[in-house]
C-alpha cells in the first residue's frame, strides 16, 4: 500500500473521510432512504433499460453459441484462445479491488474505506459472475464441464491435477463463495435496519428474511465482529492466490509471451489496478447521482487514486521486466515475440496500451488531477480500457506467431465475440443496478462508528 | 411494532441451514445410485427377442460350444452373431415345424435377414475385440455371465469403464486356463489368486489401461 | 456404430432414402439448364452470384436441425447428459454368409484406375463389403506401393451424393430398359453403314474396351468414334510422329537417371507414370552415406511445380520460350538439325544453357531430357533427339507402342466431330465418359453444336454440363464398381474388379452400353471383360482359369509389359509446324503469355466434387477451393495488380474472369490458369469453385498463348491458403518474414553436397539439445515398443499423397473455404512450404508435419481433463469422448498440429457417406480437439494378431498411411527401440535432425536434411 494515505488518516489538511454535522440518524437515513425513501428514479430506469438491454444480447449470443459451437467467434488455430479468456481474466481482475479494499484495508484499519467498501464487494461479486461465465462458455463441450470437477464416477477418471485449467476451478469458485458470503454477512445489520424501516409488507418480509432474525443483541455484535473477521481473515489470502492461479494459466505453458515468472506478481498488481480504476468509474457517477458526496469524500476518491498509480507502477516494471528479459534471456522466440508486438501487425493494440496503462495514468501524481472529478473519472476509464488490452496482448498477440512459421495466423474479433463481451458489461450492470436499488450501498453500520469521531475531529478544529 | 414473522420460523431457518448440506449430499448419492440401477445399466434385464432363443437350452443343456455360434470370436474385434442358415442346420431338421421357429424359417425363406435385439452394447467410441481377450485366457462367462443358465439372454455386467478397468488393472482376479475359455460352465477355483498370477505371467498378459488402447 | 460396424441394414435404408431424394432434384435441373446452354455473359454474372465465392458448406448459417440442437445442448447444459441411456440397437446378421468375409476384419482387393487411360495398381481395403480406403499395390510397376492425391481421393467420388444415380431421359427420371429400347429403335433408324453414328470416348488403352467400340463400328463400318482428353498426351503422340514417324509411347527410368533436364515437365505431380517416376526418382535422393550419388535436377518451367520445387537448378521461363531454351540446348549437345534456332529467354544465360549441356554429356548414357505433355510437339522432338544423341535411350529411356489402343490426335478428333456436328452430319452422338461441354476448347462451340445432334445419349458419373444437354444420360459406374482393364505407363495389363455393387441400379458400364449397339446385348460388364481376354490368351480353359485369377489377385496380367521397340530418332525434323512455339520465338517478352495446366488437385475438372481434392491445398501456392490467374511479382507489379485483385482475363475475343494471385518463382510476363475450376453442374461441393480456364482456351492454342489482356474488375476476391497468409492478406507483411523465420529456427536444414560431404552432422546443433533431467515430471520408461517416424526432406516432393491418405484413414472432416479461410483446416498432417532466396526465383522447400509425438509433449500436462494422455509406447493419445475442448493443448503445442472441430464439421447427416467411413475410427463430433495418432488403430491391429500369434511386431508390419501413400517413400515408421528396425537405422543418419529440439519436447517424428546437389560450374 501506498504510506502516504494511511499516515494521513483524519490529518487536517486531507479532505475528511466523512463531511461533518452528520449524526447517526442523518447518516442512516440518507443512505437507507435510497432503497426505501423515494422510489424508482427516471434515472435509474433508463440506465437499467439500457444494461438490461444489453444482458437480451448476452443471451441471445451464448444461444446461438450452444447451438452452433465456438466456431462463431474469431478463434482459430494457432489463436485458440480469444476473447473469452480476454474478458475472463480482465472481470476477475476487476474483482479484486473489492476483495482487497473490504479484507486487507480492514485489517489494517483503513477508516477511508467503510463508505465505499459495500458496492466494491458488490462490484467484485458481480465481476466474477461475468468472469466465471468465460471459462464455461469458451469450452467446445461446454455441457460437460462437470468432467474438470474431482467428483466419484463409473469411469474411475479423475481431473488432471497439473493442469493450471483445475486449479482455476478451484480457484475462481472459493473465490465467488468467500466473496458472497463476506459480502452478506457484513449486510446482515443493514439489512436488519431496512426491515426495521421498511413500510410495505412484502419489504418487510424479504428483507426480514434476509435479515436472518437479526436483533443487534450484544452477542449478534459479537459474533458479527468475528465472523467478519474470520471472512477477512479468507478472504486476504485470494485477493494475492486467485489472480496467481489464473497467472498460471499463461506462465506454465510454453508459449513465447506466456512462459514467464514474473506473471504472477504483475497479474496481482494489474488486477488491483483495473479494480480500483472500475470502483472509481462507478463511484463517480454513484455519489453524483444520490448526492453522497460527503460520505463518499474527495479523500476517497484521492486514496484510490494514489492506489492506482501504485499499482499501476508497479504493472509498468512488469513491462519493463518483459522486455528486457526476451532480450537477456538471448532465446530467440521470445525476442520475436517481443518484436512482433512491438512492431507487428497488432503493435497498434500494443503501444495503445503502453499509452493507457503507464503514460496517462502518470498525470495522477499531481493532486490537481486527483481532485479534479471529470479528469479522474477518465483516467479511470482509460486504465480499465488499458488493463483489457493487457490481457488481448498477452492471450492473442502471443498466440497468433509462436514457434512455426506456417502456422502463424491472424486473429479478428467477430461480431459474436463482441456481443458477448459487451453482454457480460450488460450483465454486471443490470445486477450493479438492481443492487443500488434495493440494497444498502453503503455500508450503514460502519458509516454510524464514524460520525463519532469526524465529529471529534470537527470539535477539535 | 408486530412481528413480522411468527417465532416458529426460527426453527424452521435452522433447519433449512442444516438441511441444506444433507440435501445436496443426498441428490449426489441419489444420482449416484441411479446410475448404478438396474433401470439405467439393463444389468440383469432380459429382452424381447423375435424369437425367444435360449442360451440355457442350447448352450447349457444341449452343450453345443460357444464357437458354433458365434465363428468369429477367435478371429475377429466381433464375436459374431450366427447367420439364419446356422440355425437351420439343425432346425431343418428338428422342430421343423414349431410355431416359436416360424421367424427363423421365414428368414430362411424369403432371405430377411432376422433383427436380433442387442443385449451387449457399448459406446461408438470404445473399440473392443473378442479375439485377443479369449486368446488372452478370459472366458465368456467372465463378461458375459453365467450363459448357460440364462433362458433370456441378459446383460451381466455394467460395461462402464470401471468395470473394464477392474480386470485391466488385475488380470490375474479373472483370468483362467485357456481350455477352459469357452467352458459355460467353468467354476472360479479357490486358488484363483495365485492360479491368475501364473496364468498372467505364462499367457504373458499385460494390464493394458492406456487410453488408446479401447478409444481411438 | 462404430463400436459395431457389422449391421448391413443401415446401408440399404439410406441409400434408398439417398437415391429417392436425388432423383427429386435431378428432374428440376433440366428445364433451368435450358438458358444456361450458351456461355452467355450474363449467365456467368448470374453464376456469380448464385454461387458466391465462398460457396463451400458453410456452418454458420442456422436451420431447423439447429433448433433441436439447441434443445439438445440446453438439455445438457442441465446436467442430464450425465443420465442419457444408450439407445436400443439392432444386430441384423447375414441369411447366408458369404465365405470369405469375417465380420469385423477388413479385406484387400487389387484393382487398377486410370487417369487420362494410364492406370495405376492399387489395393483397396474393404471393411464388410464397403470399399473404405485406398493403398498402393506394389505387384504393379506403375505403383510399387505408392498412390497419389486422385487414387487416394477416388474412394470419396464413389460415395458421393451428388452422383448421378437414375437413368434420366430429358430431365425426367427413366430407366435402363426404356433406354434400351430406345438404343435398338435407333439401331434400326440407322442408315445401314451408320455415317451419322459418333461415339465419343476419352483416352482408352483398355484393349476389351477398344474392342467393344470396335464391335459397333464393325456394325456401322462408316460411323466414327472419337477420343477427345482435356488433359491428354496429344503432345507426347505428335512429338513422337515428328521424332520417329510414327507415335510411340517413351518410358523413363529416373533410377538409372543422373542428371536429368525437365522442359517443363512436372513428372512428379500427374501425367503417365508420375508415381513410379516419383519413386524412382526419389530413390535417387536417398543419402544414407555422404558417399552416396544423388542425381541432380535442372528444370526450366513457368508456374513453380512440385518437380520445380525438387530441382537442384530452377530457371523461370514462359511456356513459349521453354522451345528456345530446348533448341539451344539441343544443339550444345550435338543435335544437329537445332543448330542456329532458339531465341535467349531474359533470364536464361548462354552460359547456363551451356553449363547444362555439359553436364548432360558427362553422363552419356545416365542423363535424361523430358518434355512436358503441355509443351508442342516440336519440344518433345528435340528431347528425344536429344537423348538419342546422348546416348540414354534404352538406359534411362526406351519406347514401346502406344499404349492407347487407337492412338490418335484428340483435339483435331473433336474438332471434326464439332465440325460434324455443326454441318449437321451427326444424327446420333453416344458421349462415353468426359465432359466435353465443359472442357472442350471455346472455338468449337461444343455445346451449341452439340444440340444439332438428333440423338444425344451421355454416359458418366454425374449429370454435368454435357449431361445435361443430351437426351438420355445414364450414370456410369464408378471403377470401384465396375469391371475393366487399362494398361500401365510401360503397357502391363491391369484388371479392374470391383470391390462393390452399384450403389445406384441406374449406373451402368460403357461395356454394356456399348453391348446394346454391338450384337451382345444383355452381355454383364464382367463377362464382356473376361471373354475378351479368354479370346485373347493362348492359355485355354483351365489354364486360363488360374491365369485370370491370378490376374485379379495380383492386380496385373503378368509379362503384358510392351516390348521395347527399335525406333531411330530422326533430327532433322521440321522446325516448328506448330503455330505456338513459332509464334513465340518471336514474340516479345513485353506480350502477355498464358499457360493452361491440369490443376494439381482436380486436374481437367473431374475432381471437382471431391471435397477431399478441393480442400488439399497445392503444392507451393498452398491454395485451396480454387485456381487462379497467377502471375510473378515483377508481372504483378508491371501491370499493377496483385493477390486478391478480381480481373478480367481477355484472348483473342474470348474473356473469362479470375482472382489473381501473387507466385513466387513464377515466369515474367506469364499468366498460369488452371483447368478444371467454375464448373456449373459439378455438384453440391464443386459449383461454382474458381474459374473456367475453357472460356478462354483455344484448340490452336490448347497449353499457352500469347496476346493475353488483363482488366481489372476493381473488385476483390478472397483465397482460402492454409500458408503464406503474408502473401494472401493484406498487412503489409510479405511471405519472406514467414520463411525467413524458419530458416532461422532450423526448421528446415539444408546444405549442398559438398556442404555435406565435407560436415556429415551439418544438421545437428549440440547446443540445441537440451541437458537431460531438465523436465519436472519424471521421464518415461519405454520398454516395450517405442513408435517413431522419420521424414526424409530430400525425399518429399510435397505431392500430398500423405493428406489425402490420413483424411480417408482418419475419417477427417471437410471443413469448406470459409472455415479454410478462418485457418480451421484439418488436415492431420500438412505439407510445409518455405521460400529460400528473391521472389522471382526461391528455392522451394517441402516439410510434412505430422503430430510429433513428443515424449515431453506440452501438450498433455495442460489439459484438464486428461483428454491427451502418454502411452507406454509414447504415443500421445487423443481420447475424443473425455475431451471437453479447452483447446488449451493446441495452445501449448509449438508445433501446432492440434486440429479443433469448431463446429459440427463431420458430416452427420449424409446416408452415402456413412459407408465411406473407417469403422476402426471415432467420427468426430463439435466442440473436441483432434490429432495425429500415428494411425493407433492400425497399431492395435497389428498387436492384437502378434500377441495372438505369440510373436512380436515384425518391422514393417505397421504402415501408417502417410508412409503407405507416399509415392517417394519419404515416410518410415516403426519401432524405434528396436536398433534394426529401418526408422532406427534413419534416425541414426547423419542427416537426421528434430525440430525445435531446444524446447526439450523430445519429438519421435525427426526429420533427414535436404541436401542440395548444384552444378559446381553454375553460379548464382
Amino acid at each position: 500500500m501506498d504510506p502516504e494515505s494511511s499516515q494521513n488518516i483524519g490529518h487536517a489538511r486531507e479532505a475528511p473521510v466523512l463531511e461533518p454535522g452528520h449524526t447517526l440518524a442523518t447518516v442512516t437515513d440518507k443512505i437507507s432512504s435510497i432503497v426505501l425513501g423515494r422510489g424508482t428514479t427516471k434515472g435509474w430506469i433508463i440506465g437499467f433499460g439500457i444494461s438490461f438491454a444489453l444482458l437480451m444480447l448476452l443471451n441471445v449470443a451464448v444461444t446461438y453459441l450452444l447451438v452452433k459451437g465456438v466456431g462463431i467467434w474469431g478463434i482459430r488455430i494457432p489463436i485458440a484462445w480469444g476473447f473469452a479468456i480476454v474478458n475472463f481474466v480482465w472481470w476477475i481482475g476487476i474483482g479484486h479491488a473489492g476483495t482487497l479494499i473490504s479484507a486487507i484495508l480492514l485489517l489494517l484499519h483503513q477508516k477511508w474505506r467503510t463508505s465505499i467498501n459495500r458496492f466494491a464487494e458488490a462490484m467484485t461479486i458481480f465481476a466474477v459472475a461475468c468472469a466465471g461465465m468465460f471459462p464455461l462458455l469458451h469450452m467446445g463441450r461446454p455441457w460437460m464441464f462437470y468432467y474438470l470437477m474431482p467428483y466419484p464416477n463409473p469411469m474411475w477418471m479423475w481431473p488432471q491435477f497439473r493442469s493450471p485449467l483445475v486449479w482455476d476451478v478451484f480457484a475462481v469458485s472459493t473465490y465467488a463463495t468467500v466473496s458472497l458470503l463476506f459480502w452478506f454477512v457484513g449486510m446482515i445489520p443493514d439489512l436488519a435496519t431496512l426491515r426495521d424501516r421498511a413500510k410495505n409488507r412484502a419489504a418487510q418480509v424479504i428483507y426480514g428474511f434476509l435479515a436472518m432474525g437479526w436483533r443487534g443483541s450484544a452477542v449478534h455484535w459479537s459474533r458479527y465482529e468475528t465472523a467478519s473477521l474470520l471472512l477477512a481473515g479468507l478472504a486476504t489470502p485470494l485477493v494475492v492466490s486467485v489472480h496467481t492461479v489464473v497467472s498460471f494459466d499463461f506462465s506454465v505453458a510454453i508459449v513465447p509471451g506466456w512462459h514467464s515468472t514474473i506473471f504472477p506478481p504483475y497479474f496481482v498488481a494489474g488486477a488491483i489496478y483495473s479494480g480500483f480504476a472500475m470502483v472509481i468509474t462507478l463511484a463517480i457517477p454513484i455519489r453524483k447521482f444520490y448526492h453522497l458526496e460527503d460520505l463518499v469524500t474527495m479523500r476517497h476518491l484521492d486514496n484510490m487514486a494514489k492506489v492506482m498509480l501504485a499499482t499501476g507502477v508497479i504493472v509498468a516494471y512488469g513491462y519493463m521486466m518483459e522486455t528486457f528479459m526476451a532480450f537477456y534471456s538471448g532465446n530467440q522466440f521470445d525476442r520475436y515475440m517481443i518484436m512482433n508486438r512491438m512492431t507487428g501487425p497488432y503493435a497498434w493494440v500494443y503501444w495503445l496500451l503502453i499509452a493507457c496503462n503507464i503514460v496517462i495514468p502518470q498525470v495522477l501524481w499531481s493532486r490537481k488531477v486527483r481532485n479534479n472529478i471529470p479528469m479522474l473519472f477518465i483516467v479511470a476509464l482509460v486504465v480499465n480500457v488499458g488493463m483489457w488490452l493487457e490481457r488481448f496482448v498477452i492471450v492473442v498477440v502471443s498466440l497468433h506467431r509462436d514457434y512455426i512459421p506456417s502456422a502463424w495466423g491472424t486473429y479478428i474479433p467477430t461480431r459474436w465475440d463482441w456481443a458477448t463481451y459487451v453482454g457480460t458489461i450488460g450483465l454486471f450492470l443490470t445486477l450493479f443496478y438492481l443492487f443500488i436499488r434495493f440494497l444498502p450501498m453503503i455500508s450503514i453500520v460502519e458509516m454510524r462508528s464514524l460520525v463519532e469521531e469526524t465529529n471529534e475531529e470537527s470539535r477539535n478544529k | 411494532m408486530a412481528q413480522i414473522f411468527h417465532h416458529s420460523t426460527n426453527v424452521l431457518s435452522r433447519l433449512s441451514i442444516y438441511g441444506g448440506v444433507f440435501i445436496v449430499a443426498l441428490l449426489g448419492a441419489a444420482l449416484y445410485a441411479i446410475e448404478l440401477s438396474p433401470w439405467y445399466t439393463d444389468v440383469h434385464v432380459s429382452r424381447e427377442q423375435p424369437v425367444p432363443f435360449s442360451h440355457k437350452h442350447h448352450a447349457g443343456e444341449l452343450g453345443i460350444d460357444c464357437r458354433y455360434c458365434h465363428t468369429s470370436v477367435e478371429k475377429s474385434s466381433f464375436a459374431g452373431v450366427p447367420p439364419t442358415q446356422t440355425c437351420m442346420t439343425c432346425h431343418s431338421q428338428i422342430w421343423t415345424n414349431s410355431a416359436m421357429l416360424e421367424p427363423v424359417r421365414a428368414s430362411y425363406r424369403d432371405d430377411k435377414s432376422i433383427s436380433w435385439t442387442r443385449v451387449n452394447a457399448l459406446p461408438d467410441f470404445v473399440y473392443f475385440d473378442h479375439s485377443i481377450h479369449v486368446s488372452k485366457g478370459i472366458g465368456c462367462t467372465t463378461c458375459h455371465g453365467q450363459i448357460a443358465e440364462m433362458p433370456l439372454t441378459y446383460r451381466a455386467g455394467t460395461l462402464y469403464m470401471s468395470w473394464c478397468l477392474d480386470c485391466h488393472r488385475q488380470p490375474e482376479k479373472y483370468v483362467r486356463p485357456k481350455s477352459q475359455v469357452f467352458n459355460p460352465n467353468y467354476q472360479v477355483p479357490a486358488n484363483q489368486e495365485q492360479l491368475g498370477r501364473e496364468l498372467v505371467k505364462e499367457y504373458k498378459i499385460q494390464s493394458l489401461q492406456n487410453c488408446s488402447v479401447c478409444h481411438r | 456404430m462404430s463400436s459395431n460396424p457389422n449391421t448391413p441394414e443401415r446401408k440399404s435404408i439410406d441409400l434408398a432414402a439417398a437415391s429417392a431424394n436425388l432423383a427429386h432434384r435431378d428432374g428440376k435441373r433440366f428445364w433451368q439448364s435450358l438458358e444456361e446452354l450458351s456461355e452467355t455473359k450474363e449467365y456467368r454474372e448470374f453464376l456469380e452470384h448464385e454461387f458466391p465465392h465462398d460457396t463451400a458448406k458453410d456452418p454458420e448459417g442456422i436451420d431447423r436441425r439447429d433448433v433441436l440442437k439447441l434443445a439438445a445442448a440446453s438439455a445438457a447444459l442441465a446436467g442430464l447428459s450425465a443420465c442419457t441411456k444408450l439407445p436400443t440397437e439392432k444386430i441384423v446378421p447375414y441369411v447366408k454368409p458369404p465365405e470369405e468375409i469375417i465380420p469385423g476384419r477388413p479385406l484387400f482387393y487389387a484393382t487398377s484406375m486410370q487417369l487420362a487411360g494410364v492406370a495405376t495398381g492399387l489395393l483397396v481395403e474393404s471393411n464388410m463389403g464397403r470399399p473404405t480406403k485406398i493403398e498402393g499395390n506394389p505387384e504393379h510397376p506403375g505403383s510399387l506401393g505408392g498412390t497419389d492425391v486422385f487414387a487416394q481421393a477416388s474412394v470419396l467420388t464413389l460415395y458421393d451424393p451428388d452422383r448421378s444415380q437414375t437413368v434420366i431421359h430429358e430431365g425426367r427420371i427413366s430407366d435402363w430398359d426404356p433406354f434400351a429400347v430406345a438404343m435398338t429403335n435407333m439401331r434400326g433408324q440407322q442408315s445401314p453403314k451408320g455415317p451419322g453414328l459418333r461415339i465419343l470416348t476419352e483416352t482408352v488403352t483398355s484393349p476389351s474396351l477398344a474392342a467393344h467400340v470396335r464391335a459397333v463400328l464393325k456394325q456401322f463400318p462408316e460411323a466414327k468414334w472419337h477420343q477427345y482428353e482435356p488433359c491428354g498426351r496429344d503432345n507426347v503422340r505428335e512429338g513422337a510422329k515428328l521424332a520417329f514417324g510414327k507415335p510411340v509411347n517413351p518410358v523413363y527410368k529416373f533410377d538409372k537417371a543422373d542428371v536429368i533436364v525437365s522442359l517443363d515437365a512436372d513428372f512428379l505431380t500427374c501425367g503417365a507414370g508420375h508415381v513410379r517416376y516419383t519413386r524412382d526418382f526419389s530413390s535417387r535422393r536417398a543419402l544414407d552415406t555422404p558417399s552416396a550419388n544423388p542425381n541432380r535436377l535442372y528444370v526450366v518451367e513457368s508456374m513453380p511445380s512440385s518437380t520445380g520445387a525438387m530441382a537442384d537448378h530452377r530457371k523461370p521461363a514462359r511456356a513459349s520460350e521453354i522451345g528456345g531454351f530446348a533448341q539451344r540446348l539441343a544443339a550444345e549437345v550435338g543435335v544437329a538439325s537445332a543448330n542456329g534456332g532458339g531465341t535467349n529467354s531474359q533470364n536464361i544465360s548462354a552460359d547456363w544453357t551451356r553449363a547444362v549441356a555439359k553436364d548432360l554429356q558427362q553422363h552419356r548414357g545416365s542423363s535424361l531430357v523430358i518434355a512436358g505433355e503441355e509443351q508442342p510437339p516440336y519440344v518433345h522432338a528435340l528431347a528425344h533427339a536429344m537423348n538419342a544423341a546422348l546416348g540414354n535411350v534404352g538406359k534411362t529411356v526406351y519406347y514401346t507402342d502406344p499404349l492407347e489402343t487407337n492412338p490418335i490426335d484428340g483435339m483435331e478428333s473433336l474438332r471434326d466431330l464439332a465440325n460434324d456436328m455443326k454441318a449437321g452430319k451427326v444424327d446420333a452422338l453416344l458421349i462415353l465418359g468426359g465432359n466435353p461441354v465443359y472442357d472442350a476448347p471455346v472455338d468449337f462451340d461444343f455445346g451449341p453444336a452439340l444440340l444439332n445432334v438428333k440423338l444425344r445419349i451421355h454416359s458418366g458419373l454425374y449429370y454435368d454440363e454435357t449431361g445435361e444437354l443430351c437426351h438420355w444420360h445414364v450414370p456410369a459406374t464408378h471403377y470401384l464398381e465396375s469391371w475393366g482393364d487399362a494398361r500401365a505407363y510401360d503397357g502391363t495389363i491391369g484388371i479392374i474388379q470391383p470391390l462393390i455393387a452399384p450403389l445406384y441400379q441406374g449406373c451402368h458400364s460403357p461395356y454394356e452400353i456399348l453391348g446394346l449397339l454391338g450384337n451382345d446385348a444383355g452381355k454383364s460388364n464382367h463377362d464382356g471383360v473376361r471373354d475378351y481376354w479368354a479370346g485373347q490368351r493362348p492359355e485355354k480353359d483351365k489354364a486360363f482359369e488360374d491365369l485370370w485369377e491370378r490376374s485379379l489377385h495380383d492386380g496385373v496380367m503378368t509379362g503384358t509389359a510392351l516390348p521395347a521397340i527399335n525406333v531411330a530418332a530422326r533430327t532433322d525434323f521440321a522446325k516448328p509446324p506448330n503455330t505456338q512455339s513459332a509464334g513465340s520465338n518471336t514474340a516479345a517478352a513485353s506480350d502477355l503469355e498464358i499457360s493452361f495446366r491440369p490443376d494439381p488437385s482436380i486436374l481437367d475438372g473431374r475432381f471437382a466434387n471431391n471435397g477431399w481434392l478441393q480442400e488439399t491445398p497445392k503444392p507451393n501456392t498452398r491454395l485451396t477451393w480454387d485456381n487462379a490467374a497467377m502471375v510473378s511479382p515483377a508481372t504483378a507489379q508491371h501491370l499493377n495488380i496483385t493477390t486478391g485483385d478480381y480481373v478480367t482475363l481477355q484472348l483473342n475475343g474470348h474473356e473469362t474472369k479470375a482472382g489473381v494471385m501473387i507466385v513466387p518463382g513464377h515466369a515474367d510476363s506469364s499468366v498460369t490458369l488452371h483447368l478444371g475450376y467454375g464448373r456449373r453442374r459439378a455438384g453440391k461441393v464443386g459449383t461454382g469453385t474458381g474459374f473456367n480456364a475453357n472460356f478462354i482456351r483455344n484448340s490452336t492454342t490448347p497449353w499457352a498463348a500469347t496476346g493475353l489482356h488483363i482488366e481489372k474488375t476493381g473488385e476483390e476476391y478472397y483465397f482460402a491458403v492454409t500458408q503464406h497468409q503474408y502473401i494472401i492478406d493484406r498487412q503489409g507483411q510479405t511471405f519472406e518474414e514467414e520463411s525467413a523465420a524458419a530458416f532461422h529456427r532450423d526448421l528446415i536444414q539444408v546444405a549442398t553436397l559438398e556442404e555435406f560431404r565435407a560436415n556429415p552432422r551439418f544438421a545437428q546443433d549440440p547446443q540445441e539439445e537440451p541437458t537431460p533431467g531438465l523436465s519436472l515430471y519424471p521421464g518415461f520408461k519405454y520398454d516395450g515398443y517405442a513408435w517413431g517416424m522419420s521424414i526424409d526432406l530430400n525425399k518429399c516432393v510435397g505431392c500430398n499423397a500423405c493428406v489425402v491418405a490420413c483424411q480417408s484413414e482418419n475419417n477427417i472432416a471437410v471443413v469448406g473455404k470459409k472455415q479454410v479461410m478462418l485457418g480451421r483446416a484439418m488436415h492431420w498432417i500438412r505439407v510445409d512450404t518455405y521460400f529460400r532466396g528473391g521472389l522471382e526465383n526461391p528455392e522451394m522447400y517441402y516439410e510434412p508435419m505430422p503430430c510429433m509425438q513428443c515424449e515431453n509433449a506440452p501438450c498433455e500436462v495442460v489439459c484438464p481433463v486428461g483428454a491427451t494422455t502418454h502411452s507406454p509406447e509414447g504415443l500421445n493419445e487423443m481420447t475424443y469422448n473425455r475431451c471437453v475442448g479447452t483447446r488449451y493443448c493446441s495452445n501449448n503445442c509449438p508445433y501446432k498440429v492440434r486440429r479443433f472441430n469448431f463446429f459440427l464439421f463431420s458430416d452427420w447427416q449424409t446416408p452415402s457417406l456413412y459407408g465411406l467411413r473407417n469403422p476402426n475410427v471415432t467420427v468426430r463430433s463439435r466442440g473436441v480437439m483432434e490429432k495425429c495418432t500415428y494411425c493407433v488403430q492400425r497399431i492395435n491391429a497389428a498387436k492384437i494378431h502378434s500377441e495372438e500369434a505369440n510373436q512380436t511386431i515384425k518391422d514393417g508390419e505397421i504402415v501408417t498411411a502417410c508412409q503407405g501413400a507416399c509415392p517417394a517413400d519419404a515416410i518410415v515408421f516403426g519401432n524405434i527401440n528396436d536398433p534394426n528396425s529401418r526408422v532406427s537405422k534413419l534416425k541414426a543418419q547423419s542427416r537426421n535432425y528434430r525440430l525445435l529440439a531446444e524446447l526439450n519436447t523430445k519429438p519421435r517424428t525427426s526429420y533427414l536434411a535436404r541436401v542440395r546437389n548444384p552444378n559446381p560450374e553454375i553460379h548464382e
